[in-house]
């Protein structure tokens, strides 16, 4: 064991490496936070240092401008609250397939499918049918498209084990395509090249507005979720086999869980679940559909869904993590007049600290004291 | 009728990057490592590239340059910032033993942000009084074909009508597949993507070769970016026009069983797939364009769904392929 693969290895007394790396047993539940807590705080300094070096304002200043951009206004409190929910919708629904160990990246396919379904129902039965037919309709339609979306790898990953990385990715274009295609189907006026606001007189099939509060449906919903899904994987069979098929597929086949089933189950949930998230965007929020409505939350959500350990109560906080940097971002760059892609950096850095940080969350490092003999260190 | 002759070379400048990519991604995930981040390296070495180009620009006026630097300056730039992803990426998967699939969105998010960010905003950063990032005079060296081409007809369109990067890609590619099939150096790489215990065992360096491979891997798929931006789009950088080109290369490794020389012929046929729609008649109908453009990620699909259904034992991937690896977890 004198050759660890280490980078430091090199540093030997008599053939031994300073250091070697051990596998920890489960730590205090404080510890781990501890750890994450500092690698955040880690990377929000890394990110004040870039940004000061990029625009040339002082750190303090730079938090205090982020901290403008997401709580700033009554407005920007709303703004930042609407899009941790669609963020914290999407984590919800690829949460389940990624504890069944199944890497689903299809998760801006299945909310564009969903939302495309919801603009047909809204563009097609708009005047035909009472509103509230309408809006069950269009609930139904965006949860069965996005399920079928995430259904179809999922099928062929239970039958033929087909790689469903690349399958949900592939997936992603063609639903993006298909937007594009129904964008010029239906564009008004002819040669637009978009949509526009649906139904902008008659108000057929927009979710109801609680109050004066825009988007407080949509955090309801979503809040409802969590909690159904913190139920559901925690408190559930379906749960349970989950979990059983994530950790060992041959301990599940063992214990009579029928593997297919589980896996072709849980991604029609998941990419309902994107369908859902589909409806709130278009009926609910934006009510118009682009190829880009999804806006590469299905992306961001996979990290966010990994960095919370697929617990959905800790996923409000890591959605809200990145919602917050990203929206303090743009207002950096409207404020310095940068380019508004500046928010991706900085999740970039804070990914790469907290991703970094599982390390020691996970594995101690066991220093060779001086005298020869192994000791133990805690780092 | 279809014209072979315009299509073919529009198609062939189109796979160029999508064959530095997939050949870079082949290296990587022959060491076990599935580097979903290759999307974002491209997009940091095609910036890196820009950002060389654009200084060395404003630092000399375009009749001194010489062929040297106005080359070498921007390559080197290249390949340093996507080999500094690359390392980025090994420091956390390979030391770090981190999930691969998670650094490697995480990787393609900050990659595309910085292409972006620094695309965008590179003139302020610099303050030039230049309107927008135009590198022609760059380009022209990077565009630079054989003097003789256009001497030749069709056969000097289809072959040799290219800028140096494109033969340099394919160059890239027979030699990756010369060193995996018949060197000890690719012996060891493929042992210890399918087998690092086993690897171990027999004395290989795992952590070395994932790290070699691995940042090779990330600077060829960044020279796909440079060659996108310094020849393809003739030096004009804009945000997001690089697209999915990344996750079609990550694609196309499945779709050549790991086999960087096959990648030459199917980076080609995915090229012609990607500029099909333009060749295919649409009518009055303006919409099916968009439909056409579906073409390569459904024959991706097709492709993936039948390699899986046959099931040879050769054309598996990588048998540890995403795993990290723990000696002391055996």
């Amino acid at each position: 064991m004198s050759n660890n693969c280490q980078p430091n290895g090199h540093t030997r007394v008599n053939n031994q490496p300073l250091f070697h790396i051990t596998k920890r047993k489960a730590l205090p539940w404080y510890y781990t936070w501890g750890i994450r807590g500092a690698a955040i705080v880690a990377a929000l300094l890394t990110c004040a240092a870039v940004t000061s070096l990029l625009t040339g304002e002082n750190p303090l200043e730079v938090f205090q401008t982020i901290g403008y951009g997401a709580f700033g206004t009554t407005r920007k409190t709303w703004i930042l609250l609407q899009n941790l929910a669609i963020l914290l919708c999407i984590s919800l629904a690829v949460t389940p397939a990624f504890k069944m160990r199944f890497w689903n990246i299809g998760a801006e396919g299945q909310v564009l499918i969903g939302g495309l379904a919801t603009a047909a129902c809204m563009i097609l039965l708009g005047d035909k049918v009472p509103n509230a037919v309408l809006i069950a309709t269009m609930v139904i339609s965006s949860i069965a498209a996005g399920a079928v979306w995430g259904g179809i790898p999922a099928f062929f990953k239970a039958k033929w084990n087909t790689n469903e990385t690349l399958f949900t990715l592939m997936m992603n274009y063609v639903a993006t395509q298909l937007v594009a295609f129904f964008v010029i189907v239906w564009e008004v006026p002819k040669g637009a090249g978009k949509i526009g606001i649906i139904n902008q007189d008659t108000m057929a099939g927009w979710l109801p507005q609680i109050g004066d509060y825009k988007y407080l449906l949509n955090i309801l919903i979503v809040a409802m979720l969590t909690v159904a899904m913190y139920v559901y994987l925690n408190y559930t069979k379906h749960g349970y086999e989950i979990t059983v098929v994530g950790e060992s597929e041959r301990t599940a086949r063992y214990v009579g869980i029928k593997v297919d089933k589980v896996i072709i189950r849980t991604m029609l949930l998941s990419g309902a679940v994107c369908g859902i998230a589909g409806l709130l965007l278009v009926g609910g929020t934006d009510h118009t559909i682009t190829t880009t409505i999804a806006g590469g939350r299905g992306f961001t959500a996979v990290m966010v869904s990994w960095l919370a350990q697929f617990n959905p109560i800790v996923m409000v906080l890591t959605s809200f993590l990145l919602v917050f940097l990203d929206r303090g971002a743009g207002e950096i760059s409207t404020v310095f007049a940068l380019n508004h892609s500046f928010g991706d950096i900085l999740t970039g850095i804070i990914l790469f600290f907290i991703i970094g940080s599982e390390f020691f969350v996970n594995y101690q490092l066991n220093f060779r004291k001086n005298t020869g003999k192994e000791g133990k260190a805690n780092v | 009728m279809f014209d072979l002759v315009s299509f073919i070379p529009r198609a062939v400048a189109q796979s160029i990057p999508l064959l530095y990519g997939a050949t870079g991604e082949i290296l990587t995930e022959k060491s076990g490592n599935l580097n979903l981040g290759i999307p974002g390296i491209m997009y940091v070495g095609g910036i890196c590239g820009v950002i060389g180009a654009f200084l060395h620009e404003q630092a000399v006026p375009a009749d001194e340059m010489t062929a040297l630097s106005a080359i070498g300056i921007p390559m080197l730039a290249s390949l340093i910032g996507s080999l500094l992803m690359g390392l980025l990426y090994c420091f956390l998967t390979v030391t770090l033993r981190a999930n691969q699939n998670v650094t490697g969105l995480a990787i393609t998010t900050f990659g595309v942000g910085f292409g972006n960010f620094f695309g965008g905003s590179l003139i302020k950063l610099t303050d030039s009084d230049v309107p927008s990032i135009a590198l022609s005079a760059t380009s022209n060296y990077f565009r630079q074909a054989l003097p003789f081409a256009d001497g030749l007809g069709w056969f000097g369109r289809i072959f040799l009508s290219y800028g140096f990067l494109a033969y340099l890609a394919i160059i890239i590619a027979l030699a990756s597949a010369y060193v995996l099939k018949h060197t000890r150096v690719g012996l060891h790489l493929r042992a210890v993507g399918e087998n690092p215990a086993t690897a171990d065992a027999a004395g290989i360096n795992i952590a070395k070769y994932k790290y070699m491979a691995t940042c090779l891997g990330s600077m060829i798929a960044g020279l796909g970016g440079l060659y996108y931006v310094m020849d393809y789009a003739c030096g004009v950088w804009s945000n997001d026009a690089f697209g999915d080109r990344g996750w079609l290369a990550i694609a196309l490794v499945i779709f050549t069983i790991w086999k960087p020389n096959m990648a030459i012929p199917a980076s080609i046929l995915f090229g012609g797939l990607y500029i099909l729609y333009l060749y295919l008649p649409t009518g009055m109908n303006l919409s099916i364009k968009e439909l056409y453009k579906m073409l390569p990620y459904i024959v991706t699909i097709i492709v993936l769904v039948i390699t899986s259904m046959r099931n040879k034992r050769e054309n598996q991937p990588p048998e540890s392929l995403g795993l990290p690896y723990f000696r002391e977890e055996r």
